[in-house]
């Protein structure tokens, strides 16, 4: 797994549940002794097993359910000040929340187009009916879907749009053929989008701001 | 490009037109503005319809041209706003069915970074083709990962330090370690910087360690550690090299008298009894030294064997002593210069 994605998640958990507790996973869930005490280094890869062993230890520590925890993963890639970048690139998607919904079709490109080895699954976004959106991500690793919510919701904030969100659970990728062995899943969100515009939301300007 | 007008042709209002390219320019015959798209006319301000195109841009290519058709001859135009900021632009030239009339699209080329910061451009003021957001977005994923490799350089480069810092490093006195000593010495003699090699050794010290237990010995180890570092100057090098075996390495000295008196002074300091769980430790030092200015050509090897001999040559002595050993002297080579009895020890 890219170590934007294992450093994000460790990030995650130091700046929203504390340093102490980060150590506290980082020690039991092996990290610790694998890497040091640094943790992840975002330029390099790491043993998804590993990765899935950081999120089970803090799910178990913090009581709390894994899918929880990767929506509030989302949450935190688009709201907090220290990961201002990732809001930015991902408001590049469209003018308004709805041309940005559309612009998840393109999202695995875009990625692929700033850092090549980072793989996202491939999203596709159809409409449902008016103001009512479902969108798929295809061959996906568990709880993707989850990161996918809290990151739709925090955004429709940062628009200034009135949705609400629901994770539809997983289904197996429908395959043509007989069923392989290596099942893969797809997971479903329904976006029920009432107001684009319903608050002013967060500006976003083009040029990169002044540093302060 | 004359032959298309043969062909039949479409024609295109100013909204549309916009709409395609938001940075069009439609120049008369004489190169007069006539129309322009939105952003276009954003960025120039609305007085400059109907102005001529050189009050409005400074023209580098091509430079003086006489009428708009001249602008079409031209492979690429470049050009750039008069006022500030100067905004720059590239662009193409075509002419216009029925007249001597041209039309221009512009672009921000390179510079388009600063265009959109300087003058608050929006996505909304690009053709939807334009690759312009794709751009700026790279730019930015660019800078994004960039900074994440310099963190991480930043923490590499940090834990680099501190590990070549440990390796260094006596972890008992704090001192540097025999590894730091031969580095040290090494950059001496490549230098070409005269220097003393000063090699001292513990008395007693086994006796201490016995009796008292390796508490105290560590003790006093770490005491003499302290009284060495407090006894020279800042820019020596005090190391521990062995159990009880410290080396001196002190810069710039061509003479004994100072070396003499230095080591006279940590003779004295070291026979001072240390106190260890109320229980005084009594240790005293050997001292042997070599100075690089007596060797044409320096050797590190020669040296630390040299200075070996002389720390032998003073224990043999008696304790407590020190031994300066000039080339010459080596045994068998004739005698010490030398053999400085400590005041009050035997």
């Amino acid at each position: 797994m890219h170590g934007l994605i294992s450093k994000a998640i460790q990030s995650f958990l130091q700046d929203s549940h504390g340093d102490s507790l980060w150590e506290d996973v980082a020690l039991r869930s092996g990290v610790a002794q694998l890497l040091g005490p640094d943790g992840f280094e975002a330029m390099q890869s790491y043993d998804t097993a590993l990765v899935e062993a950081v999120l089970a230890t803090a799910s178990q520590l913090l009581v709390t359910p894994r899918e929880s925890l990767l929506e509030d993963l989302g949450t935190y890639l688009v709201s907090n000040d220290r990961l201002e970048a990732l809001r930015r690139l991902l408001r590049f998607g469209g003018v308004s929340f709805t041309d940005f919904l559309y612009s998840l079709d393109d999202l695995q490109g875009r990625t692929r187009m700033a850092v090549p080895e980072l793989e996202l699954p491939e999203l596709s976004i159809s409409e449902d009916g008016p103001g009512r959106f479902i969108l798929t991500c295809h061959r996906c690793p568990g709880g993707f879907g989850h990161v996918m919510v809290g990151v739709l919701r925090t955004l429709a904030d940062d628009y200034g749009a009135l949705a609400v969100l629901e994770h539809r659970g997983s289904r197996p990728t429908p395959v043509q053929g007989t069923r392989r062995a290596d099942q893969t899943y797809d997971e479903l969100i329904v976006i029920e989008l009432y107001d684009p515009a319903y608050h002013a939301g967060r500006s976003f300007e083009l040029a990169v701001p002044e540093a302060p | 490009m004359d032959c298309d007008f043969c062909l039949p042709g479409f024609t295109l209002g100013p909204g549309p037109l916009g709409h395609l390219m938001p940075m069009y320019l439609h120049l008369d015959s004489r190169c007069q503005i006539r129309a322009a798209g939105p952003t276009l006319l954003k960025l120039m301000g609305s007085s400059a319809i109907g102005a001529p195109l050189e009050s409005v841009f400074a023209l580098r290519r091509p430079a003086r041209p006489r009428r708009a058709h001249d602008l079409a001859q031209s492979m690429r135009l470049r050009m750039n706003l008069l006022k500030p900021p100067c905004t720059g632009f590239k662009g193409v030239a075509v002419p216009l069915r029925g007249g001597e009339e041209v039309l221009v699209n512009l672009s921000f080329g390179y510079a388009v970074r600063e265009a959109v910061r300087d003058h608050g451009l929006s996505d909304t003021d690009f053709a939807p083709t334009d690759l312009v957001i794709e751009l700026l977005y790279l730019a930015e994923a660019k800078a994004a990962v960039m900074g994440e490799l310099e963190k991480m350089n930043l923490r590499l480069r940090g834990a680099m330090h501190q590990a070549e810092e440990q390796a260094l490093t006596d972890t008992l006195t704090g001192l540097r370690n025999r590894r730091a000593m031969e580095r040290q010495l090494g950059i001496l003699i490549a230098s070409g910087r005269p220097f003393a090699l000063m090699h001292l050794d513990l008395d007693f010290f086994k006796a201490v360690n016995d009796t008292l237990g390796h508490g105290a010995g560590d003790h006093v180890l770490i005491e003499v550690g302290r009284m060495l570092r407090a006894s020279v100057r800042d820019s020596d090098l005090v190391t521990r090299v062995g159990g009880d075996e410290f080396i001196i390495l002190l810069a710039g000295i061509t003479q004994p008298g100072p070396v003499e008196e230095l080591g006279a002074r940590i003779r004295e300091n070291v026979s001072q009894p240390i106190v260890f769980e109320g229980r005084p430790c009594h240790i005293a030092a050997s001292v042997g030294v070599v100075l690089s200015c007596d060797y044409p050509q320096p050797e590190a090897d020669r040296l630390l064997s040299d200075v070996d001999h002389a720390l032998y040559a003073a224990k043999r002595a008696g304790r407590g002593r020190m031994v300066i050993m000039r080339p010459d002297d080596r045994p068998g080579n004739g005698s010490m210069l030398a053999t400085l009895p400590q005041r009050g020890v035997g």
